[in-house]
């Protein structure tokens, strides 16, 4: 056995991991929805986006019920245009998990360049990062995203709109996302920066630059990770809000919000499964995450040891 | 004090100057405004001469101050999607909105404070800890899916409430209220659970939090040892002093409550200024998304001062601080 893995499963933190029951179920959820997102083009059934694969005589199937016309059956049944809903909730957590961690890889990576440069830097530009980050931090993140995306949408010529729509969707949730990634790094930046080996890293004449990246950085990312596992929650369910208010992913790329969002037009008439299925499956993916990062946060709490 | 309010006052306005700034860096870099106001049929003259009228040829600050200064006056131009005045818009739309932002706020400080305080005086009770994980799991659900299982429950199985819109309104003045008629009353009680609930358990676990703080001190242990009634304990001692956290969070919150109707109304079709804005960004409607955006800024900004300066007002001990410290 490699010792990268011996020590892994010999470390503090695994050993706490293997003693909570909630990391562990939390951890599971997690791992097969993003296994299952990831292999969707091999487990799904059919392509829910390839006209070709799609049968209209199957529309509005039961779930785990025999259609009449066709004979197929769908366990999780179907939308009014046959589209089976286990597949289009495979391909819509693909959606989901790529916007929820591209937006939050983005917002990190802002963030953190931003608050290590406020904390090492200091003076006018620290107080100049801070005091937009301030300004932010007082509207909620969910207008500051809706903002962006208008603003966005409004620069993009109207033919390309749908194509460039799950990037604006990262942008917007990631600029409105960076202010707790530069708060946390500034905070940790500020008291690395008085140490020794950063004294020392300055004597020998390394550049600012080299200290921030190689010295001071690695130092803070312990809190970052939890901030990055709480944010990648949030994420998910601010896009799964802004694709359900119909600004989100569009319909030819569905993500769970939208599903949801055609799911609801269903309700009235019946067809629960359709909105019912999308939404479980957003509400044990946030849930998940979010109880992932909680517990990160203690077992990475120095102060609980 | 009055320097601390002086600085908290001119940081809004500051704050305000920015998103005056944005507001209008949109109106004049997101689309044409030219494009917009003229059809297909143009000459270069009517571009020149609309491009003079808009005071599109004066220098960028110039433009920016005019902006303001229209903007102060409720002047947010033309909606492109509409064609009517922006402002007459939101007046139409503003009721809606504050109707249900109110009854939420309502709603979550009233069972808010009520069940924290519950859960506090019974820490191990059964309700209590069912109260608690509740909670937990309410917190961790989309505004948009509770408003959809309401609507399942309560509109589509039950039959008993509407599903969306505000029922029928009566027109006081340019007000129109839905409070004095009974689909109107009706139509509010859904969405404004939905819209409340987040705040309600936030002010809940607040309440929670703080009173079991208080109720360890001496002071409440010597108002028991006194044999004040429980009832005198829990209210008139304990509650009160929670409350300097509480007002702050709510004070916070109603800015939240106003800017999260953007996702309950769209839920519930609830004609108000959240879905006027949404239906700004889909079609993107320059004039109507900057007039929104000015309008909560302004309501965020005066709610935070506001709330930063009660804090004297309702805490003395702050006061005295600060001017033992001498400023």
């Amino acid at each position: 056995m490699n010792t990268a893995l011996s020590n892994f499963l010999a470390s503090d933190f695994f050993y706490k991991f293997s003693r909570s029951p909630v990391a562990i179920a939390a951890f599971i959820v997690t791992m097969t929805l993003v296994l299952s997102a990831f292999f969707a083009p091999v487990i799904a059934t059919q392509n829910p986006f390839d006209p070709g694969s799609l049968n209209l005589m199957n529309g509005f199937s039961k779930p785990g019920v025999v259609n009449d016309f066709t004979g197929e059956t769908f366990f999780l049944g179907t939308d009014d245009q046959g589209r089976d809903i286990y597949s289009t909730i495979l391909y819509g957590l693909r959606v989901s998990l790529f916007v929820g961690f591209s937006a939050v890889l983005f917002a990190m990576i802002l963030g953190a360049t931003l608050g290590l440069i406020a904390g090492y830097t200091g003076g006018r530009v620290d107080s100049i990062i801070m005091r937009i980050a301030d300004i932010q931090l007082t509207f909620p993140a969910i207008l500051i995203a809706l903002l962006i995306f208008g603003i966005a949408k409004g620069i993009t010529p109207p033919s390309y709109r749908d194509e460039v729509a799950i990037w604006v969707l990262i942008l917007a949730i990631g600029l409105s996302d960076w202010v707790q990634f530069a708060r946390v790094v500034r905070g940790a930046t500020l008291v690395e920066r008085n140490k020794e080996y950063v004294q020392a890293a300055k004597l020998i004449g390394r550049s600012p630059f080299s200290i921030m990246i190689k010295h001071i950085l690695p130092n803070t990312l312990g809190p970052v990770l939890v901030i990055a596992t709480i944010s990648l929650a949030l994420a998910i369910i601010a896009e799964a809000t802004l694709s359900f208010l119909g600004v989100g992913a569009p319909p030819t790329q569905p993500s769970l919000g939208t599903l949801i969002r055609i799911g609801q037009s269903f309700l009235f008439s019946g067809e629960w499964w359709i909105l019912f299925y999308p939404a479980v499956t957003l509400l044990a993916l946030a849930l998940s995450v979010n109880l992932l990062g909680d517990w990160l946060r203690d077992a990475l709490n120095p102060k609980l040891k | 004090m009055l320097t601390y309010i002086i600085r908290r006052v001119l940081q809004s306005i500051f704050v305000l100057l920015m998103v005056g700034l944005v507001a209008f860096s949109m109106f004049r870099f997101v689309g044409d405004p030219v494009d917009s106001l003229l059809g297909q049929e143009r000459t270069q003259a009517d571009i020149e001469r609309v491009r003079e009228q808009l005071g599109l040829n004066d220098p960028f600050p110039i433009q920016y101050i005019k902006f303001l200064g229209k903007a102060a006056q409720g002047d947010f131009g033309v909606s492109y999607r509409q064609g009517r005045e922006v402002s007459t818009i939101l007046a139409e739309r503003a009721p809606a909105t504050l109707e249900l932002a109110g009854v939420s706020a309502l709603l979550a400080i009233i069972f808010g404070v009520g069940l924290g305080v519950f859960t506090a005086i019974r820490r191990d009770g059964f309700m209590a800890n069912f109260i608690m994980t509740t909670s937990l799991i309410g917190v961790s659900l989309p505004t948009f899916l509770i408003g959809i299982l309401l609507i399942y429950v309560f509109a589509v199985e039950l039959g008993w409430l509407p599903s969306f819109g505000r029922g029928e309104v009566v027109q006081l003045g340019w007000w129109s209220t839905g409070f004095l008629t009974e689909s109107g009353l009706k139509a509010i009680i859904l969405p404004a659970i939905t819209l409340g609930l987040y705040q309600m358990t936030l002010i809940m676990r607040l309440v929670r939090a703080e009173m079991l703080e208080v109720l360890r001190t001496d002071y409440i242990k010597f108002a028991r040892a006194r044999g004040l009634s429980k009832r005198a304990v829990n209210f008139g001692h304990a509650l009160k002093n929670t409350m300097v956290p509480v007002i702050t969070v709510t004070g916070l919150q109603i800015g939240s409550i106003i800017a999260f109707a953007i996702i309950t109304e769209t839920v519930f079709q609830w004609p108000g200024v959240g879905l006027l804005f949404i239906n700004a960004v889909q079609f993107v409607d320059i004039p109507v998304m900057a007039a929104y955006l000015m309008l909560i800024s302004v309501m965020f900004v005066l709610i935070n001062t506001i709330v930063d300066i009660l804090y004297f007002a309702i805490d003395p001990r702050l006061s005295a601080d600060a001017s033992s410290r001498g400023h």
